[in-house]
């Protein structure tokens, strides 16, 4: 240690002399366990099957650890830790607060069936070319973006998520897939280039990029002009990540041309990062400006749900029809935050979960429906009821789920945010949460009846059983399914770290306490 | 000094938003890069520009001397520059591969992913 030097400097105000906890470590133990397995599968590039049992067992363990963390985190309070032992603001920080390990959580269990899925979606020659070395890294990305308390650490890890879903996004090289690359690529690249425009002004203004000490620091500079420009950029930066309304045309361009299960980890994890960076920013950082913007953002909200919904209803690509409704989702979760009322993000955060396995097992399901008809056309499908039902089943369960329909897990957080909107006195934003609802209704129920109620079209083969091999996409398909199911049933525990979650997050001082070592013992309830 | 730089960030950004807004996807490939560029610019600046005395510590010294320069912005300008580096050669061999495989690059004829003029869904059975 640097004490063995001759100086007199006292170390102890500059840096962190204990070690931290064992437990601790599991706020980093993600991002080292998808870096070390993803580099591991790589070197076992060419050996398919060796590759395939490392990648499920490395997805497997970040499961196993994020569990760990979001234990952790609920019981102790915030976890805090800092690189090189620099005491933060000087070192960068890791800090998980609930909001970062439920989503970290999620995020993991997505990874995991995205993984199981691609076992017999995924081809070897896409796994040659690196389908899950990209996978464990852009899950490695998300769940550290979640994690990170650093802004420009942040940056690093939109970049990181960024260049391993173009990896994805493009295996197979169909003209399609390029095509949706292309503006996929380029839409995400400039926004995370506005991203860092924000931080540049942040670091201008602040002089730090330690998320807590410029949450300390914000409001000796509120009302001035660079604070609200600041606010501004990181709303369309990430509005453009999360595919909110007028900045939304990226993601149906391009959310279908990958193989499903790419498509299914994207819906459950890429737009729900931007999701988060607006929570965490807007609440934890400024919370002054988004008493400002409260109103603009819930228009946003408003808009963006309506138009995916009738998006949804437009199409005629199965594929595209969910694209659609993770924008529509996506309007739902930005509602809460334009409320910014404890009840309001409550029910965002419990919906973006819900959201993040729900839209995924929607695309799973898409996967097996396709794979069975032989296409993903609407007016080319039917005839699946006879082939077999319980998929009729589990679709009729995600629609209902998608729609936040009950007895499943899309009712609580709509009630919540209805409740949110009416007890301000924003009807409109309630009309809104309930049309759009209705509107996916018709879209997701249309679905199910093409593909099941209807009988197949003349002309076309009939639909074999599902074989040995397709079993495997059902069971992660149902294993998704479960959950949506038991959290709908049963919501009171997920509505309490909804809760826990949205009332650290309506007081920052929590975060930043904890973060500058003055915790005060225990939870933070 | 910092004037100067600002009005240069500023050509930077001008010149790029030009180019992104073009419909040939070469253009806004250059664009993209002239915005990272200027972005690094941004960031350079934000942290201030000081004469050049550097942010080491002397022998004998416990701490730095007056005035030094701010070495953060140069990291992070740094991780920025090859970030943007590595998405710049990723998008250029996407690009010429969809020129090769599209046979144009006119982002308005790249309509492979959303068809012109697909069938509407159906409206009954």
């Amino acid at each position: 240690m640097a004490s063995a030097n001759n100086t007199d400097v006292n170390l102890e105000s500059a840096m962190l002399l204990t070690e931290p906890a064992l437990a601790d470590w599991l706020v980093a133990a993600p991002l080292i366990l998808g870096f070390l397995f993803g580099a591991l599968c790589l070197m076992q590039r060419k050996n398919v099957i060796v590759q395939t049992r490392i990648a499920l067992f490395g997805l497997l363990l970040m499961l196993i650890a994020d569990i760990g963390l979001f234990i952790n985190v609920w019981q102790n309070g915030t976890v805090v830790m800092t690189m090189g032992r620099w005491l933060p603001p000087f070192g960068i920080t890791f800090a998980a607060d609930m909001l970062g390990a439920t989503f970290a959580l999620v995020a993991g269990i997505v990874g995991l069936a995205g993984g199981i899925y691609a076992l017999s979606d995924v081809d070897s020659t896409s796994r040659r070319y690196g389908f899950y070395p990209f996978l464990l890294l852009m899950l490695a990305g998300v769940t550290t973006a979640f994690l990170t308390g650093d802004i420009f650490n942040l940056y690093v890890w939109f970049e990181v998520l960024l260049i391993s879903s173009f990896g994805l996004l493009v295996l197979g090289s169909e003209r399609r897939q390029l095509d949706g690359a292309i503006k996929y690529a380029f839409l995400n690249l400039i926004a995370t280039t506005l991203f860092l425009i924000g931080v540049a002004y942040m670091y201008g203004v602040f002089g730090t990029l330690n998320m807590a000490d410029i949450a300390r620091k914000a409001p000796a500079l509120q009302d001035t002009g660079p604070h609200f420009t600041i606010a501004i950029m990181f709303l369309f930066a990430f509005g453009m990540k999360a595919a909110a309304f007028p900045l939304n045309a990226w993601l149906p361009a391009s959310y279908h041309t990958p193989r499903i299960a790419v498509s299914a980890v994207f819906a459950g994890l890429l737009t729900k990062v931007g999701v988060y960076a607006l929570l965490r920013i807007f609440l934890t950082l400024f919370p002054a400006d988004r008493d400002e913007l409260g109103g603009v953002i819930a228009v946003i909200a408003a808009l963006t749900m309506l138009i995916g919904a009738l998006g949804a209803i437009a199409q005629t690509d199965i594929r595209r029809v969910l694209g659609y409704l993770v924008i529509s989702g996506i309007g739902l979760m930005l509602a809460g935050l334009g409320l910014g009322s404890e009840i309001g993000i409550s029910g965002s955060v419990f919906y973006a979960a819900h959201s993040m396995i729900v839209m995924t097992a929607l695309y799973l399901l898409a996967g097996i429906i396709g794979r069975l008809m032989g296409t993903f056309d609407l007016n080319k499908a039917g005839g699946l009821y006879q082939a077999s039902p319980w998929l009729g089943g589990l679709c009729l369960i995600l629609a209902f789920s998608v729609s936040g329909l009950p007895p499943f897990s899309g009712l609580w957080p709509k009630i919540l945010l209805v409740k949110g909107s009416i007890d301000v006195g924003a009807w409109w934003l309630a009309a809104a949460i309930i049309v759009s609802g209705f509107l996916t209704t018709i879209a997701v129920v249309r679905m199910f009846l093409f593909a099941f109620w209807r009988s197949r079209p003349e002309g076309l083969v009939e639909i074999g059983p599902i074989s040995r091999e397709g079993r495997i996409k059902l069971y992660a398909a149902l294993g998704l399914t479960a959950l949506t199911v038991i959290a709908g049933v049963y919501p009171e525990p997920f509505i309490q770290v909804s809760d826990r979650v949205a009332f650290e997050l309506t007081h920052p001082q929590t975060y930043i306490d904890a973060v500058f070592g003055e915790k005060q013992g225990g939870s933070g309830l | 000094m910092e004037v100067a730089i600002v009005i240069l960030t500023g050509v930077f950004f001008l010149v790029s938003i030009y180019l992104i807004l073009s419909r040939h996807i070469i253009r806004v490939l250059l664009g993209v890069a002239m915005l990272g560029n200027g972005v690094n610019l941004t960031i350079f600046t934000g942290g201030r520009i000081t004469r050049e005395i550097p942010p080491i510590i002397g022998n004998n010294a416990s701490v730095p001397l007056e005035g030094i320069a701010n070495p953060l912005p140069q990291a992070l300008v740094l991780t920025a520059i090859v970030i943007a580096f590595s998405f710049f050669a990723f998008l250029l061999v996407l690009v010429f591969r969809t020129y090769q495989e599209l046979g144009t690059d006119d982002t308005a004829e790249m309509r492979d992913a959303e068809p012109k003029g697909e069938a509407s869904p159906p409206l009954g059975y």
